[in-house]
C-alpha cells in the first residue's frame, strides 16, 4: 500500500471541507442543482432515477483492510449492505442520501479514501495490473507508476474540463490484465534491449459506440519522461478533441480522424516545447513514492507446501479451487488468490458488507494486509501463503466466496442493464445468470477453459461486449429485446473487436447460442487451443452454422 | 460600468472595468480602451493601437491562442471565453500565454465563469475574472485558496507536493 503522508491527508481533508459546504449550501437552496452538479460529478455523485450513486476511487485496485472494512461499513450503514465492484477497479454505492454523502466521504477521508476524479470529463482513477508486487512476470512494480499518475492528475488545473472522460491503465507484464489497448491511454511498461525502463503509450483505444482497439504512438518512452508525454497527449487532446457531439468526444474519435501518425506529431511536436525540468517529475519524487509503499515481510519459505499438497490431494473442491483461482506468485511458497464475485445467480462484482469483512479479515491474517479489485470485477489477496492456502479456501467457502471460475465462461462481465439502468436497451444481468446456471456442470466448465463473455444492456459498452470473446449486446427491436452475439473479441494484449455472428436472438434463446458455440468449438479445437485461438484459426462458418441451426 | 474580480498581489479585489466589451457588429467608442474579438482585431487593431488606444483581445474558445504571439507585448488584456463551463479549451490557451509565449498582461476569463472554476482559473495563470454566478471577492478568494497543497505545478508560483516534501 502506498502510504498518505501529512500532505496527501490535508488535501483530503480541505477537498471534504469543500464539498460538505457545497452540500449545505444545496441542501438549503442556495445553488441551484445546475450549479451543484459540477462538483458533486467531480466527486463521484451521480444523480440516478431514484437515488444518488456514490462511485468511490480504489486507486489502481489496491486496497488494506482496514480500508475495505471501511467499505464494508459505509455499505452497511448508508446502502443496502452490499457495494458494486466496476470494471474500472472502483466500487459503486447505488442508493446513497445526499444529505449523507459528506458524512460518507469524511469516513473515507479518515482510511485515506475518496472519490476524487470517479466521474466527470477528467483524468479518472487509474487503473493497473491487480497481480502488482506479486507476479513474476512483471518488469517493474505499475503501481508505483499509477501513484505518480495519480498525484499528477489530482484537481489538474489544465486538464479538469476535457471534451470527454479520460481512462488511463497502466500494466507491466507481458500478460495484460488491464485492458490497456482500449483504454484512452494504455501504458505498457517494458525494459529496452539497453536495459533502460520504457513505456509503450498506446492512445485512442475504447469502447461505447465506435470501439477501437488503440495505436501505439510511442514504442520506448523513457520512464522518466512519462508525465511530460502524458501532458503533451492531453493538451492536444484538451485543444483539439471534438466538444460537439459527446459521441465523438473521446480521444479515440481525435486519433481515428487525425490518423495514429499525424496525431503522434502533433504530440510529439508539443512534448518537444516542454522543459523536462518542469514538466516532468523529479526523480527523488518518484523514489519517494516508492518508499512509501509499505515494504512486504516475505518469508523464505520451500516452493512445496505439505499442507497445501495434502488438502489437494484430499479435497477435490479444494483441488478446483487451486487449479482456477490461485496463480503463481513470485516468492516461492506463495501464491496469488483471485475471490470470484461471480457464484452462479449474483449480480457480478456485487459484494456484501459481510463479504467484505470476511476478505478484509483474511488479508490481515493471511496476505499481507494487501487486497486488489480486477477490471474482470473480482478480488485478488495476491500474497497468500501456500501453507494457508486450505484456511483460506475453507473461510472462503463459508462466505460464498470460493466460486472456483476465474476465467472460465461463467466469470462474466455484465452490465447493470435494463434492472438498473435508465440508457438500456435489454437486461444483462438476468442473461449472465442464466449462462452461469447452464453451465453450472464445474468439470464441463473446466473442459472448455478459458471463454470471457461480456454482455452489455447497450451500444455504450460498459459491460465490453466488444471485447469479449463472446459478445452479448441487448437491443431493442419493436420494443422487444433481442442479443446481438459477437465472437472474437479479447481485451488483453491480443487485443481485438468481436464481430457480429448474425441475427439477433431472445433471452431464452441466448444459453442454447452458448451452449451451440461451445459445443463446436471443442467439437474443432485443437490441442489446448482457447476458444479464442480457435475462432481465430477456423473463421465463424462453422459457429454460425450451429448458432443460427439450432437457434431456428 | 460592470466589475470584475482582480488578483494582484495574491489579493482578491473588486476592480472597474475600464474596457469596452465590443461585440463584432458594434461600433467602436471614441476614446475608451477596448476589448475586440480576434477577427476585428487583425482587421482593426494596428490603427487602435497606433493611435495610442489601449486594446484587449477576446479569444473564442475554439481559437488558438498562438496567432495572437506576435502583437502579445501591445496587448493589454486577453479575454479567455467559456461559452459553457465544461469547455476547458480556455484553460489551455491561459497557460501557454503565460508559460510560452511570456505574456505579463491582464488574462481575463469571462463567460460562464463560475466560482467552482476559481482554483483551476487562477493555476492556469487568469488574474481577472467576470462571474457569471455573482461571485463576490471574498467568495472567489475562499474557493480559490480552498487547497493547502497542490499536487503538480501550473502556470502560478505554487510549489508542487514534492517540492513541500523534499
Ligand atoms: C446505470 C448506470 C450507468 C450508466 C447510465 C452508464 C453510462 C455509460 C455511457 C453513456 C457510456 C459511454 C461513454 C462514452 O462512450 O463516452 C459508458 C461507458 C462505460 N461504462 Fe457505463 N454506465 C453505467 C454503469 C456502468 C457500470 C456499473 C460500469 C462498470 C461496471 C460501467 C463501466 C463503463 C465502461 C467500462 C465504459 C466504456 C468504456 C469506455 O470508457 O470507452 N458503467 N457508460
Ligand atoms: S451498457 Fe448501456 S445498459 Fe449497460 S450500463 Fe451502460 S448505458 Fe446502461
Amino acid at each position: 500500500m502506498y502510504r498518505y503522508d501529512a500532505i496527501d491527508r490535508e488535501f483530503l481533508a480541505d477537498r471534504s471541507a469543500e464539498f460538505r459546504e457545497n452540500v449545505v449550501r444545496r441542501l438549503a437552496g442556495e445553488i441551484t442543482e445546475d450549479q451543484f452538479k459540477p462538483l458533486r460529478l467531480m466527486n463521484g455523485l451521480y444523480l440516478q432515477l431514484h437515488a444518488y450513486m456514490l462511485r468511490v476511487a480504489v486507486p489502481y485496485g489496491s486496497l488494506d483492510s482496514r480500508q475495505l472494512r471501511r467499505l464494508a461499513h459505509i455499505a452497511r450503514v448508508y446502502d443496502k449492505g452490499y457495494g458494486h465492484f466496476t470494471t474500472r477497479q472502483n466500487i459503486q454505492y447505488n442508493w446513497i442520501r445526499l444529505g449523507q454523502a459528506p458524512d460518507i466521504l469524511d469516513a473515507l477521508a479518515a482510511v485515506d479514501m475518496h472519490a476524487i476524479q470517479t466521474s466527470g470529463n477528467c483524468i479518472r482513477n487509474v487503473t493497473a495490473d491487480p497481480y502488482a508486487g506479486a507476479t513474476a512476470e512483471e518488469i517493474d512494480d505499475p503501481r508505483v507508476w499509477s501513484e505518480l499518475i495519480r498525484q499528477w492528475s489530482t484537481l489538474h488545473p489544465e486538464f479538469s474540463f476535457l471534451p470527454r472522460k479520460f481512462k488511463i491503465a497502466v500494466t507491466a507484464a507481458a500478460k495484460d490484465r488491464t485492458a490497456a489497448k482500449v483504454h484512452d491511454i494504455g501504458l505498457v511498461l517494458r525494459r529496452g534491449r539497453d536495459g533502460t525502463l520504457g513505456f509503450e503509450v498506446i492512445v485512442g483505444g475504447g469502447q461505447g459506440r465506435t470501439p477501437y482497439v488503440g495505436p501505439s504512438i510511442a514504442e520506448h518512452l523513457p520512464a522518466g519522461r512519462l508525465l511530460s508525454y502524458l501532458e503533451a497527449i492531453l493538451r492536444v487532446y484538451n485543444r483539439h478533441g471534438r466538444r460537439d457531439n459527446k459521441y465523438k468526444a473521446r480521444i479515440k474519435v481525435l486519433v481515428a480522424a487525425l490518423g495514429a501518425e499525424a496525431f503522434k506529431r502533433e504530440v510529439d511536436e508539443e512534448w518537444s516545447k516542454l522543459d523536462p525540468a518542469l514538466a516532468d517529475a523529479p526523480d527523488t519524487e518518484l523514489a519517494r513514492i516508492r518508499g512509501a509503499f509499505t515494504p512486504l515481510a516475505f518469508e523464505t519459505l520451500p516452493a512445496r507446501s505439505e499442507a497445501f499438497e495434502t488438502a489437494r490431494a484430499a479435497d477435490p473442491a479444494f483441488a478446483r479451487f487451486a487449479r482456477n483461482n490461485v496463480k503463481a506468485h513470485k516468492k516461492s511458497g506463495y501464491a496469488i488468490v483471485e475471490i470470484s464475485l461471480k457464484a452462479p445467480g449474483q449480480t457480478p462484482g456485487d459484494a456484501s458488507a459481510d463479504q467484505m469483512d470476511v476478505v478484509a479479515d483474511l488479508a490481515e491474517r493471511y496476505g499481507l494486509d494487501d487486497i486488489r479489485v480486477t477490471h474482470e470485477q473480482n478480488l485478488v489477496l495476491p500474497h497468500v501463503k501456500l501453507d494457508d492456502l486450505p484456511t483460506v479456501f475453507a473461510a472462503l467457502q463459508a462466505a460464498g466466496l470460493a466460486t472456483p471460475n476465474i476465467g472460465l465462461i461463467s466469470d462474466i462481465i455484465a452490465c447493470p442493464g435494463l434492472d438498473y439502468c435508465a440508457l438500456a436497451n435489454a437486461r444483462a444481468i438476468p442473461i449472465a445468470q442464466s449462462i452461469a446456471r447452464r453451465f453450472e456442470d464445474q468439470d464441463r466448465a473446466e473442459l472448455v477453459g478459458e471463454l470471457k463473455i461480456k454482455i452489455s444492456g447497450c451500444i455504450n459498452a460498459c459491460g465490453h461486449h466488444h471485447v469479449g470473446n463472446i459478445g452479448i449486446l441487448g437491443v431493442d427491436k419493436k420494443g422487444e429485446e433481442f442479443y446481438q452475439l459477437s465472437l472474437g473479441g479479447s481485451g488483453q494484449e491480443d487485443a481485438s473487436i468481436g464481430k457480429i455472428l448474425g441475427p439477433g436472438v431472445t433471452a431464452e434463446q441466448v444459453p442454447d447460442a452458448i451452449e451451440a458455440l461451445v459445443d463446436t468449438y471443442l467439437a474443432v479445437r485443437q490441442g489446448e487451443e482457447r476458444f479464442l485461438d480457435t475462432v481465430r484459426r477456423v473463421g465463424f462458418a462453422p459457429f454460425k452454422e450451429a448458432v443460427y441451426a439450432d437457434a431456428h | 460600468m460592470p466589475t470584475l474580480i482582480r488578483l494582484q498581489h495574491g489579493v482578491y479585489a473588486a476592480a472597474e472595468d475600464r474596457f469596452v466589451d465590443v461585440a463584432d457588429g458594434d461600433a467602436i467608442p471614441a476614446a475608451a480602451p477596448v476589448i475586440l474579438s480576434l477577427a476585428r482585431f487583425q482587421a482593426e487593431g494596428d490603427a487602435l493601437l497606433g493611435a495610442g488606444r489601449e486594446v484587449g483581445v477576446r479569444i473564442a474558445s475554439d481559437e488558438e491562442i498562438e496567432t495572437l504571439a506576435y502583437d502579445l507585448p501591445r496587448l493589454a488584456v486577453v479575454a479567455l471565453q467559456f461559452p459553457k463551463y465544461g469547455d476547458g479549451r480556455a484553460y489551455s490557451s491561459a497557460r501557454l500565454l503565460r508559460q510560452r509565449l511570456g505574456f505579463k498582461g491582464e488574462v481575463r476569463a469571462v463567460g460562464d465563469v463560475l466560482r467552482m472554476q476559481a482554483g483551476f482559473m487562477v493555476r492556469c495563470g487568469f488574474d481577472s475574472f467576470a462571474p457569471a454566478d455573482g461571485s463576490t471577492p471574498e467568495q472567489w478568494a475562499n474557493a480559490a485558496g480552498r487547497f493547502r497543497h497542490v499536487y503538480q505545478r501550473g502556470a502560478d508560483a505554487r510549489a508542487p507536493v514534492f517540492e513541500e516534501r523534499a
